[in-house]
């Protein structure tokens, strides 16, 4: 959905509201602090944005000085997400937004997040201790008996940033452009989205139209595992040479990519005074490499037993679609919203998303919100929690939980209020549980004791900062 | 069904219920001077625009189905 100019907020909206910001600035005489950081993050937005300027075009650089600019609004986020015994992830967003006049808008979005903890390799759980072979070749870890098998290897750092250039042109069309570049040391992603809109019935009606191109490269730790390819341990040889000698040949070093093709249609309709609602599909094809190349599944006898590891495979093509419906009601206290997605793809996996927001304005400065979120998924047709020996091997299987049965639920509070010097502040906190389910598998011998589908909780608390 | 059948199946579904939408949509509404509520900010649809990038990121890299809401999203290597 395009946000360029949504009947009803519009960009003179945001001017106005920036124009009325820095008018209270003015008026409380907030100076010394508040002014100074304004004026270094205008500096800083200048250096960002004329990188992102160049995407827009050459001619409008000259006469950017003649354009009068509006202060910055700034939005920054620091979000903790804890995963009970598995995944931590601490991620920092800054996005930066400066009207230029009241037809257009640039942004920058900067994204710093560090991941750390285990992950759950695909593996299912033993009566034994079982032993893995780090991606990288190098070293190996042991999962305990009865436990669910968790690498802990999982590390990463990635930087995101992106710009977008939002343009009025006329009472009728606007449009939407957006770069993207994303960088972590297995990954790489570069995108372009580009989006068109138009207005009809006195701006009560909205239609969208558009694209995104996405290009990734995938560059995995100790390279690329051939698919449906056997784990081989350390244990197994006589010398470390061997060993790798061995390993290597389960390995493509190359980097590859994946590229991806949105495309959507947007219509945004006022129905009246106090509730907008919008509808969306969004169609998109991915080609490349999708396997994760982490992943393992368990191939086991008729006592559930064991016998070896294989390394995952997916398709190399994906077509998802997907329809969204949302509402937005203003109420005389608040705000609640709806929202409902449902998506298909060709892998077999298709969802119903339910999401609420209800938000109640205790003050003109003070707010508290509820979110809830339930979500609910059946699983790629190739998703097998484990593999039988007397089988023949699939040529595409996998155990990602992810693309297996689930139902999630979400259940959020977050409060939010406006400072004297106009910055605001929130506060989020919530709670995200996932419980996979049985695709009706049948658990052989041992495995009828173990634990297959654990549930996974999380507690994600975010402070968030406008000024 | 092949990519290109679905999609110009796809293609005329759309055209129809845009039509449709369009066609319907003009007796709805409200006049320039009845939009003080949509003027409200926290009635923005962009209003809480990065609680909406974050949560799209968390499931983007828990679960099976991503995106829906907007393009501007972009790939990361975890999922």
């Amino acid at each position: 959905m395009v946000a360029t100019k949504t009947p009803g907020n519009t960009a003179n909206q945001t001017l106005t509201e920036s124009q009325a910001y820095t008018q209270s600035r003015l008026k409380t005489g907030a100076g010394d602090g508040g002014t100074s950081i304004a004026d270094a993050l205008s500096m800083a937005s200048f250096a960002l944005l004329s990188m992102t300027s160049s995407v827009a075009s050459a001619t409008e650089t000259a006469s950017l000085d003649a354009v009068e600019i509006d202060s910055p609004k700034i939005d920054a986020a620091l979000l903790y997400y804890l995963e009970q015994d598995r995944v931590t992830v601490a991620e920092g967003i800054f996005n930066l937004k400066l009207p230029l006049g009241d037809k257009r808008i640039y942004e920058a979005k900067l994204v710093l997040d560090t991941l750390t903890g285990s992950s759950a390799n695909g593996a299912v759980p033993q009566d034994q201790r079982q032993t893995f072979t780090r991606p990288s070749g190098n070293g190996e870890y042991t999962i305990n008996s009865g436990n669910t098998p968790l690498d802990d290897t999982f590390k990463d750092t990635r930087v995101q940033l992106s710009g977008n250039w939002a343009e009025i042109w006329s009472l009728d069309w606007s449009s939407n452009h957006g770069v993207y570049l994303s960088r972590e040391y297995d990954y790489t992603s570069m995108g372009i989205n580009s989006a068109l809109a138009r207005s009809f019935n006195k701006n009560n009606t909205q239609l969208s139209l558009g694209m995104a191109y996405y290009y990734d490269l995938v560059d995995p730790v100790g390279g690329r595992p051939l698919a449906m390819s056997n784990m081989v341990f350390r244990d197994d040889f006589d010398s470390h040479a061997e060993f790798r000698t061995e390993f290597d040949k389960t390995r493509q070093i190359a980097s590859t990519d994946k590229q991806t093709v949105d495309l959507s249609v947007g219509l945004t309709q006022i129905i009246n005074r106090h509730m907008l609602v919008q509808l969306s599909y969004n169609l998109s094809s991915l080609q490349g490499y999708m396997t994760d190349p982490y992943k393992v599944l368990s191939l086991v006898d008729a006592s559930g037993t064991r016998e070896a590891y294989f390394y995952e495979s997916r398709p190399d093509e994906r077509l998802k679609q997907s329809l969204y419906l949302f509402s937005k009601h203003a109420l005389a206290t608040g705000v609640t919203d709806l929202a409902y997605r449902y998506s298909y793809d060709d892998w077999g996996v298709a969802s119903h998303t339910f999401e609420s927001h209800y938000r109640y304005n205790f003050t003109s400065s003070f707010f508290g919100q509820l979110h809830l979120r339930y979500y609910r998924q059946e699983a790629a047709h190739f998703y097998r929690v484990f593999l039988k020996s007397e089988e023949v091997l699939p040529e595409f299987a996998s155990a990602d939980y992810r693309i297996g049965n689930m139902n999630t639920y979400t259940f959020g509070i977050k409060i939010g209020h406006t400072l004297a010097d106009g910055t605001k502040a929130s506060y989020r906190l919530e709670y995200y549980q996932q419980d996979p389910y049985s695709n009706g598998d049948q658990a052989l011998g041992q495995l009828a004791q173990h634990e297959l589908y654990p549930s996974v909780k999380a507690i994600i608390f975010q402070l968030g900062l406008s000024f | 069904m092949t990519f290109e059948t679905e999609l110009i199946k796809s293609a005329r579904s759309l055209s129809l219920l845009v039509c449709l939408s369009l066609t319907a949509c003009s007796s709805l509404g409200v006049e320039p001077w009845q939009r003080d509520q949509f003027a409200r900010e926290d009635m923005a649809l962009d209003s809480e625009k990065l609680d909406l990038t974050l949560d799209d990121h968390i499931y983007f890299s828990k679960e099976g189905t991503s995106g829906g809401r907007s393009l501007a999203g972009g790939g990361c290597g975890c999922n």
